[in-house]
């Protein structure tokens, strides 16, 4: 199968890989996917005080289109609320990677790394908040 | 253009060069039909068939008077089950195979079985190879044919022909074999092994691709219906004007195997055993399939989270296969690696590298060097890696499914 030369871009130098401590209370960590399905996305975003997305992270064990979107995501949510993250669609992920139909599959697991990153953090951040007024 | 290392001989072979040589006249200076028995230019491709037919039966060791040319294992392994379904259809409709077998005879099975036949396909062990109980207990007194592979096209692995012909004369059941991936690579003899039918490919083996035959038994003679009807040729087993050119590439790349299979066996084994120490050294890779019986040509690892796709992605400049399927809309890992066990994270994360005429060690030491850095490279970007080295056992985790 043919790739697209923005696949191979991201495969040969992916983009922020890593990740944060779990534990960071502005970090929010989506984890998506599942081994027997071939493709498991992590994907880390911090969030600054302002709540804009200061960083994003992001570890993929997947095919190439896979790590490919993951990648590409990490560099979308930087600099955006999280309002603004969670508009990205896959079919705009899909479109910027060329990827065939086969492969769309890999863009939707990317925005619900998304979902499920925001979700997280939005989750500590009630919890933090429930914390300090219940001290 | 830098042509990548070819590592994938199990998918097809080049057509060796004295195979070349021994074609070209056959297509423009002696293009007769070998059924023309009217003038010379037919008397010529006839005896060149025949000489051709002698030499692929000597090599399985058979009578030259049971080979029937097809145009490969494809139309064997339909012509062989079909054939003999439909004409014992007075039997019974009960058929045994594999789960490990070739798509082209799990798919000819699914088809008499839309058709009204009963279908009975086997479980195999961890090792790829068949439990000979369980195929014994299989068999029913309906049952008409059973259908066995040789040599497996994923993991090489052999299975036991002698012994499971033997639980079928007993059981008077019809013994099908699909030889595809044992021809020049393991020695048999059709005189001796009890094997009613053979399916055979000349691309597997250093011939052309679109020809290959079917072995069928003349003692004890098995009958079989035809599949493909027209002029009544190779005994009215397979209708159609026979591919001169292709026969005769056939006969010839069956004739240098049966010359050069054991020190080729020798020289690929150690190839391949270089192979393997190389990527062993590696963490967490897994052969699968069993290790003794098993043609030397194969080695198929699991590189345990790393996907199989993203792996061939970074060893562009080596050519071999994948077991995940992941290029599919499916994305179902190997049936073959599933059938035997195998995790569906084993089964994604496996490559089939398999070693043939022209491999080199220089080839070898390269794609050593080239495969160890893709899986170092992934391995980096693998969450479940990092899920490994924590301890976290991967099974234990709830994965949200999609
Ligand atoms: C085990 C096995 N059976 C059958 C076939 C099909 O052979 P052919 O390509 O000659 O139709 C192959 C090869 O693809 C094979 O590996």
């Amino acid at each position: 199968m043919a790739y697209s030369d923005k696949v191979l871009d991201h495969y040969d130098n992916p983009r922020n890989v890593g990740g944060y401590s779990n534990q960071d209370e502005d970090v929010g960590t989506g984890m998506v996917g599942a081994p027997a399905c071939g493709d498991v996305m992590k994907l880390q975003i911090k969030v600054g005080a302002d709540g804009i997305i200061e960083d994003a992270k992001f570890k993929t064990y997947g095919c190439g289109s896979a790590i490919a979107s993951s990648s590409l995501v990490t560099e979308w949510v930087k600099g955006k609320t999280l309002d603004e993250a969670l508009a990205i669609k896959n079919t705009e992920i899909a479109e910027e990677l060329a990827l065939p139909p086969v492969k769309i599959h890999c863009s939707i697991l990317a925005e619900d790394a998304i979902k499920a990153a925001v979700a997280d953090y939005r989750t500590k951040q009630t919890a933090a908040n429930t914390a300090v007024e219940a001290a | 253009m830098n042509r990548p290392i070819y590592l994938d001989y199990a998918a097809t072979t080049p057509v060796d060069p004295r195979v070349v040589g021994k074609m070209m006249p056959w297509l423009f200076d002696n293009f007769g039909n070998p059924a023309s028995r009217s003038h010379a230019f037919g008397w010529a491709a006839e005896e060149a068939v025949e000489l051709a037919r002698e030499q692929v039966a000597a090599l399985v060791g058979a009578d030259p008077r049971s080979i029937v040319w097809t145009s490969g294992a494809t139309e064997s392994n339909n012509l062989a089950i079909k054939g003999a379904m439909q004409f014992h259809a007075g039997r019974g409709k009960h058929v045994v195979t594999v789960k490990t077998e070739h798509k082209s005879v799990l798919d000819t099975v699914r088809e008499l079985e839309r058709a009204g036949c009963d279908v009975t396909v086997l479980d195999v062990q961890e090792n790829g190879l068949l439990d000979l109980e369980a195929f014994r207990a299989a068999l029913r007194p309906d049952t008409v044919i059973a259908s066995v592979m040789f040599v497996n096209n994923e993991t090489g692995v052999i299975q036991d022909i002698a012994a499971l012909g033997a639980i079928c004369r007993e059981k008077g059941v019809l013994f099908h074999v699909d030889g595809a991936q044992a021809t020049g690579k393991v020695p048999f003899s059709l005189d001796e092994l009890p094997v009613d039918m053979m399916s055979l490919s000349a691309h597997k083996t250093y011939g052309p691709k679109g020809i290959g035959a079917l072995y069928v038994s003349r003692k004890p003679r098995v009958r079989i219906d035809a599949i493909i009807h027209g002029g009544g040729h190779e005994r009215g087993m397979r209708s159609g004007t026979l591919a001169t050119h292709q026969i005769i590439g056939m006969g010839e790349a069956y004739w240098l195997a049966r010359d050069s299979m054991g020190s080729e066996n020798e020289r690929i084994r150690s190839l391949r055993d270089r192979l393997m120490n190389g990527l062993m050294t590696l963490d967490q890779v897994f052969v699968n399939g069993d290790l003794e019986q098993r043609v030397p040509h194969n080695l198929n690892l699991s590189f345990n989270f790393v996907e199989g796709e993203s792996l061939l992605m970074g060893m562009k400049d080596v050519a071999v296969s994948s077991g995940s399927a992941c290029t599919s809309a499916s994305l179902e890992p190997s049936y073959v690696l599933r059938a035997m066990g195998r995790s569906d994270e084993l089964a994604h994360s496996s490559i089939r590298f398999s070693i043939g005429r022209f491999t080199t060690q220089q080839e070898v030491d390269t794609v050593i060097e080239k495969v160890s850095a893709a899986v170092n490279k992934l391995r980096e970007l693998s969450p479940l890696w990092d899920m490994h080295n924590e301890g976290i056992d991967l099974a234990s985790v709830q994965w949200a499914s999609h």
